[in-house]
């Protein structure tokens, strides 16, 4: 039921969002760290509004995402001229131009869960890990991260099937190349639209099982954590 | 409990008596499917329907491959102003239309254009040069222009060395979208995109010479859904009519039957 192009949209959608998923957790660490805890900094009056656009993704249709990222990232645009002074020339229809659009798509889905698991340690474990003369950093990585893993675990999680499932923001700046931009959910519309319903009926079955079992052994692996606590 | 159902029968049907003005005004209302390449055309038809005719139409703009599917899966259009004429009468044959209502009602001219002046010279000679990154087309499984675009660059025997070239758009209008971002710096779109009032809108353009595809030839049809709405009929009539065919349809760069 998997043709050549099946196989080639499951690959590039998975390294996709696996690496939108690293990225994320990476660079979204410190930014949810910062948002959970600094409460005293003198730039805190800056959580509010970084929060809100932190979820922005959330609410914003694909198609607004898109239009801005097409313009944008286009020759007159301010990250095309960037990307162009770069020598990279312009990022539409290429799998790098997917991957920033999918970071900026899927950014709520793995630094939110960051947030809340940053904000569940509380101040007592980081206040006893300071009186045992651990240093702030070494408090972070031995204290702080161990005990955010649910987080870590669920961004991760969300982050890869959200990712996965992203439609309208490819459509709209991907140009549907075979191996570059057509990801599994473009390549299921374009057998829809065409009336191949059996080759969209395989990707989109796979797709319908992957996503429930991913979500189901998520909450099990959640559901365990908690009654271990 | 008896009385209370009987007492709200009867608003129901006092607010249905109040509102069938209205729903009678809703039944002259033509929903028209237009393919992406007609979007200028007909949204100046509609504003002339709607003055002449006082039905309304609504319209929808797509791919006509995807038309054809929504179509098939009982998407309410009451007509399909179609970018060929295979998938009218397959509708045809498939007995999904009213039986004579099938006409041709453009010839669709393919251009190869740039946003930017200076990079499509009057020979379509900078297909073979290639000096360039992305070359825009429309969705050939989809799009009838983009069928004859990929119809175009065999002939000239470009196609397999522009393939890894080739970005394509669902339909023409996205086609056009990238290339007027500037995304593609080139792309084949309808001449009709780029015209108006016989004129040419801006950039560099090549009039693919029509010999080198097959004729673009666009049908509209009615839909069985709309039998009996007087606005399909209207809406088929005013497309029809010479002045619409020789002013409008013909300055937009289509060649008219």
């Amino acid at each position: 039921m998997l043709d050549a192009n099946g196989l080639a949209a499951i690959r590039l959608s998975i390294e996709l969002a696996l690496l939108t998923t690293l990225i994320l957790l990476a660079a979204g660490t410190p930014v949810a760290w910062w948002l959970a805890r600094a409460r005293a900094s003198p730039l805190a009056w800056l959580r509010a509004p970084v929060r809100a656009l932190v979820a922005l993704p959330l609410v914003l249709p694909p198609s607004v995402l898109g239009f801005y990222l097409l313009v944008g990232m286009g020759p007159n645009g301010p990250l095309g001229q960037l990307t162009q002074a770069l020598g990279w020339g312009t990022l539409a229809f290429s799998f790098w131009g997917l991957l920033i659009g999918s970071l900026i798509y899927s950014l709520p889905f793995v630094v939110q869960p960051l947030i809340n698991a940053f904000e569940a340690i509380g101040e007592r474990p980081l206040e006893a890990a300071a009186t045992l003369r651990a240093g702030p950093l070494d408090a972070f990585w031995h204290v702080a991260v161990p005990l955010a893993r649910p987080g870590y675990l669920t961004g991760a999680v969300m982050g890869f099937a959200h990712t996965l499932g992203e439609f309208g923001v490819v459509l709209m700046i991907g140009g549907n190349l075979p191996g570059q931009t057509r990801t599994i959910a473009v390549q299921i519309y374009d057998h829809v639209e065409s009336l191949e319903y059996a080759q969209a009926h395989g990707l989109a079955a796979g797709m319908l099982v992957f996503s429930f079992v991913v979500l189901l052994a998520l909450h099990l692996l959640q559901g365990r954590r908690s009654a271990m606590a | 409990m008896h009385r209370r159902q009987s007492r709200l029968a009867r608003r129901l049907l006092t607010l249905i008596a109040a509102l069938s003005p209205w729903l009678a005004a809703q039944a002259e209302q033509v929903h028209v499917a237009v393919a992406a390449n007609f979007t200028a055309p007909a949204k100046v038809l509609a504003s002339i329907f709607e003055k002449t005719t006082g039905h309304q139409a609504r319209l929808s703009f797509g791919a006509t491959g995807a038309f054809y599917t929504q179509i098939k899966n009982g998407a309410p259009f009451d007509v399909l102003l179609a970018a060929d004429d295979e998938r009218p009468a397959r509708l045809e044959k498939e007995g999904d239309t009213v039986p004579g209502s099938r006409f041709t009602y453009a010839i669709g001219r393919l251009v190869l254009w740039s946003a930017r002046p200076g990079v499509v010279d009057r020979q379509g000679e900078v297909l073979k040069g290639g000096a360039f990154h992305k070359l825009a087309i429309a969705n050939p499984k989809l799009a009838p222009y983009g069928a004859a675009a990929v119809q175009t660059l065999t002939k000239l025997g470009v196609y397999d060395t522009l393939q890894t070239k080739l970005v394509t758009g669902e339909s023409i209008g996205q086609t056009y979208n990238f290339i007027a971002t500037g995304n593609a710096e080139l792309g084949f779109v309808a001449l009709a995109q780029i015209q108006e009032a016989g004129r040419i809108k801006g950039g560099s353009h090549w009039v693919v010479p029509a010999t080198l595809h097959a004729p673009i030839v666009q049908d509209a049809v009615i839909l069985k859904r709309a039998a009996g709405n007087p606005a399909a009929r209207a809406w088929m009539a005013l497309l029809r009519s010479p002045k619409v065919r020789d002013q409008l349809v013909r300055g937009y760069g289509y060649d008219v039957q």
